[in-house]
């Protein structure tokens, strides 16, 4: 467990490292992602360890984004101030993004996966 | 008596434990009810985990700091989370190869969409062009969208309260108009809630399907790549 841990860690660190480095404006996150995908694509193989590390991580996901979500504290004077342009870009915007986007996948994609087949993490 | 409460509760205001607790608690809470009142989206237990917050927060008079000081535990392990998603990734690594062509036709429609409809219609709304650079990358993950938003003249900490709410609102309604378009592939389900809301949009899609979630992983990667390429060139064409 604490060796995947720290594989994970490695990943990141050294994609913050590059993304330093190279001045990329990825953060070093998901080149990490990259990186652990490459690793796996490598070894041809998911050592259950790892599984159980990342699917704790992937469970608590959602929650993970809170600390910066309550972060909206700090500029809720501004967002009262520019509320329509903010709600309309940020509403409006998301529904047609996932409209569309999701629209383009379905008429292209010839492989679909319905509900029934999937399993949860 | 009284006193001695409320100066016991002072105290701990000041301490990361009440808040890294608190929002831990708070978030369990959320997530039964949300179960409980039969996964209603408008109920999303990340939305009503940061309202609660808020709420508490003002209403103590402590500070984001002070609480940031506690929360910041949860806060660091998103880093490690996001590194992690190679594992779903990997394991749909089939499904992802055989729709290959419709995953990139799809990101670039949905990364442009993104772009256009949030300058667009703040532009309409009367957004001044400061507010449009900020929103134009408020469909990527955070930390990317904050430094494209510093590179084409955006506010970067607004730009990371766009990209929270953008995920939030991806979260709620995403699949009430999924389910409104009669999307029920859940390659497509994922592509279009990693496209339009990075990160939380993930999360969400995760919960429900392993298929899913891989994909939108897959989607707010590359994203974030597209955009932080397709930002600058699109303004620079724009001027």
């Amino acid at each position: 467990m604490l060796g995947y841990l720290t594989l994970i860690l490695l990943c990141q660190l050294i994609g913050e490292i590059v993304a330093r480095l190279a001045k990329l404006p990825i953060g070093g996150p998901v080149i990490g992602m990259v990186l652990l995908f490459c690793w796996l694509l490598f070894r041809k193989g998911m050592p259950s360890e790892l599984e159980s590390v990342g699917g704790f991580l992937l469970r608590s996901l959602p929650l993970l984004f809170v600390p910066a979500g309550v972060g909206v504290i700090v500029h809720i004077d501004f967002l009262m101030k520019f509320w329509a342009p903010f709600a309309g870009a940020i509403i409006i915007g998301t529904v047609i993004t996932v409209a569309v986007t999701g629209a383009v996948m379905q008429l292209l994609n010839q492989t679909p996966v319905t509900d029934q087949e999937t399993h949860k993490p | 008596m009284t006193g001695e409460i409320s100066q016991l509760w002072v105290y701990l205001t000041t301490t990361p434990l009440l808040w890294l607790t608190l929002t831990l608690t708070i978030y369990q809470l959320a997530s039964w009810l949300f179960r409980k009142l039969g996964c209603n989206p408008l109920l999303n237990p990340v939305l009503t985990t940061i309202i609660s917050l808020i709420i508490i927060i003002r209403v103590s008079g402590a500070d984001y700091p002070t609480y940031f000081r506690g929360a910041q535990f949860i806060h660091f392990l998103l880093g490690p989370a996001t590194v992690a998603l190679a594992i779903p990734l990997y394991r749909e690594i089939q499904l992802i190869r055989k729709a290959f062509v419709p995953i990139v036709i799809s990101l670039t429609v949905g990364s442009l969409i993104a772009i256009l409809s949030a300058v667009g219609i703040a532009w309409g709304l009367g957004g001044e062009r400061a507010l449009l650079l900020t929103l134009a990358p408020k469909s990527v993950t955070t930390p990317i969208a904050m430094s494209i938003s510093e590179l084409i003249g955006g506010l970067p900490a607004l730009t990371a309260v766009s990209c929270v709410l953008t995920g939030i609102t991806g979260a709620v309604i995403g699949d009430l108009v999924l389910k409104r378009l009669k999307i029920h592939d859940e390659t497509a389900r994922g592509m279009a809630l990693g496209v339009a809301s990075h990160g939380i949009g993930t999360a969400h899609a995760l919960q429900k399907s392993q298929v899913a979630g891989a994909f939108a992983a897959l989607a707010m990667a590359l994203n974030g790549l597209l955009t932080a390429l397709l930002l600058p060139l699109l303004i620079s064409l724009l001027k």
